[in-house]
């Protein structure tokens, strides 16, 4: 093989490898926004915060609001219940963290760091099963706090897994009071 | 296309000829039609017609009843009525697309047990198997999206649980599912590509269903005994195989007005037996239906997910070796996409030198057993998750697993099969005599 012909064989390939490289990125760029469509739309985004007057909400009831799509369990606890919550031994809790995003990341999940309000009364989280996504019911399962009727997660009167598949308590968003009687989500 | 030897396709008039010399199509539908087939297929073999003739069902009311239906949040439910109530026939066309989704069910399990049985998945047969798992999964992405088109409480909440799947894998996950569903939860966005691809998959599956064909064509077709026709010469797989065309063909259509005839008293009589009152109630994000069942056909991979909690021993030990990453939700997700891949493998994991589990007598208990633990874990996916109900799913779950990865690897080692008959021609002699064209003195079975 002469001198001249290994030369051009390399020109060559380094057309093929380019071409090719071209060809694999031109895909790439194609394909690309065909995934992107699927993922949320500017106006499913826009819907980011919400206000909700609370002053209705008796101790012992619950309100459950729309917020993004999914329900929100805003919670007037009752004594006994932030009693019951405030008196689990932490350690006896499958999931350790607060899980909320108001507090600092890696708080305990101590009944003070998931409740919205100093004195425990508001306690605001998603009402959506860390399980599988199905809705809890309030008042209900071992624990008197939620059951998730799906696959059986018990959470207690602060919202934490206590038995049952779910592996993480009920989220908290982040909400925060706006005045006496309102609050906001997100 | 056919691996077996048998009689080419020869153009007559000029016409034919001229066809054929441009576009060889009468020789491929006669090749495909007239496929030497072995003689003594059994009634499990008729499942493969009922399944086409299903997808043909299912692909022409879906096309139907889309000219009435609306994907939207707000008209969905409404527009299901609309086709229940005011249009022409409607409520039987949805009917039988409802109930069609059973039966393509029930078929499917059938002849995925009947191939399980008679070793239809082993070599050379393993792409063809491969195909057909493909096709089941296609089935399940097509019975799930559908399901969830007419937007009732178990269209929505389903649509909640089967997306939460994908959210537990780790790190990607909530991504993942924010991916899927187009937004943070169920909703329009979902609802409308589900409508998508509910309509697209089908025709995948159909695309799939002719590769499968093309394959086993190639192969030949699997038979009773597991023995091979012989491929010596055209006159020797005569003696062992019949055209496709009439005599298998007549015989499934008669297999088919039987189950069509039960079919059409299911859909005329009981439509709703297989369904779930709670999808008769529009979708509401506020409130979970008491208890959330899957469709029939999904209860058995269902109960998998279900079986491994935090409390099993398996689950806390994977969660340790792997740092906490696979916990309980995520171990439950993938045994249950395990549990079918494991079927999946079967060519490889099944050891033995014999294809039939006619002969082979352990064989033949081990998988009596996977039969009945499938139709456990079905009844105990639509139970309870407290009592006794997470332990059965456990062993019926660890019986599942069991059967691929240890019992059919250890099996071909084990145990002493009996001898196959040396030919299907005298597999054929042995149980029919000389008027269906056999010598046996007097018929047996």
């Amino acid at each position: 093989m002469s001198h001249a012909d290994d030369h051009q064989g390399t020109r060559r390939d380094f057309i093929y490898y380019a071409t090719a490289g071209a060809g694999a990125v031109v895909t790439g760029a194609a394909v690309w926004p065909l995934v992107n469509q699927m993922n949320p739309s500017a106006d499913v985004l826009a819907l980011a915060s919400i206000r909700v007057d609370i002053s209705a909400i008796d101790p012992g009831t619950q309100l459950t609001v729309l917020w993004q799509g999914k329900p929100v369990f805003i919670r007037a606890r009752t004594e006994e219940e932030i009693a019951a919550a405030r008196a689990v031994d932490l350690s006896d809790l499958p999931d350790q963290n607060a899980e909320n995003e108001n507090s600092v990341v890696g708080a305990d999940a101590s009944d003070e760091n998931r409740a919205l309000s100093e004195d425990g009364v508001w306690l605001v989280q998603m009402g959506i099963c860390t399980h599988l996504g199905c809705v809890p019911l309030g008042e209900q399962g071992e624990f008197g706090g939620w059951f998730c009727p799906c696959h059986g997660s018990h959470y207690d009167t602060a919202g934490r897994i206590r038995k049952g598949p779910a592996p993480r308590n009920l989220l908290v968003p982040v909400a925060s009071f706006v005045d006496e009687t309102t609050i906001q989500l997100g | 296309m056919s691996g077996i030897p048998h009689d080419h396709y020869e153009p007559k008039s000029n016409f034919t000829k001229g066809v054929e010399s441009r576009l060889p199509i009468i020789g491929l539908l006669h090749t495909t039609l007239t496929a030497p087939t072995p003689k003594n297929l059994n009634w499990m073999w008729i499942w493969g017609i009922v399944l086409t003739f299903t997808l043909a069902l299912q692909i022409a009311t879906g096309i139907v009843l889309v000219m009435h239906y609306t994907p939207h949040v707000d008209m969905a439910f409404n527009s299901v009525e609309h086709i229940m109530r005011n249009v022409n026939g409607g409520h039987m066309i949805r009917y039988f697309h409802m109930n069609g989704a059973s039966l393509f069910f029930l078929a499917v399990y059938i002849h995925m047990f009947r191939g399980l049985y008679y070793g239809s998945y082993k070599a050379p047969r393993e792409i063809t198997w491969i195909i057909g798992m493909l096709i089941y999964i296609m089935m399940m992405g097509a019975g799930f999206m559908g399901y969830v088109l007419p937007w009732g409480q178990m269209s929505f909440h389903g649509t909640a649980v089967i997306t939460g799947l994908f959210g537990a894998i780790p790190f990607v996950g909530e991504s993942l599912q924010t991916l899927l569903l187009g937004a943070g939860a169920v909703g329009q966005p979902a609802l409308n590509r589900f409508f998508s691809l509910h309509y697209l998959l089908p025709f995948i599956i159909a695309g799939l269903v002719i590769v499968h064909i093309w394959a086993f064509h190639s192969t030949g077709n699997n038979n009773p005994t597991g023995v091979e026709v012989r491929r010596g010469s055209v006159a020797e797989a005569k003696k062992d195989t019949l055209p496709f065309w009439p005599y298998f063909v007549i015989k499934d259509l008669f297999a088919l007005a039987i189950i069509l005839t039960v079919f059409m008293a299911v859909v005329g009589f009981m439509p709703n037996y297989l369904g779930h009152p709670d999808n008769y109630i529009p979708a509401n994000a506020l409130a979970t239906p008491s208890h959330i069942v899957p469709e029939w056909y999904f209860l058995p991979f269902y109960a998998i997910l279900r079986a491994f909690t935090a409390d099993v021993w398996v689950v806390q030990i994977v969660n340790f070796l792997s740092f906490g990453i696979i916990d309980a939700k995520f171990f439950g997700v993938l045994a249950m996409f395990g549990a079918i891949f494991v079927m999946a493998l079967a060519p490889w994991l099944d050891t033995s030198s014999v294809r039939s589990g006619r002969f082979r007598p352990m064989f033949k208990w081990w998988f009596a057993l996977l039969a009945v633990d499938f139709v456990v874990l079905m009844w105990v996916g639509a139970m309870p998750t407290d009592g006794i109900y997470p332990y059965i799913s456990l062993l019926g779950a660890t019986y599942w697993f069991a059967y691929f990865l240890i019992i059919l690897p250890l099996l071909g080692v084990i145990e002493k099969p009996l001898t196959p008959p040396a030919t299907i021609e005298d597999d054929f002699n042995a149980h029919y005599g000389p008027k269906t064209g056999g010598t046996a003195a007097k018929p047996a079975e």
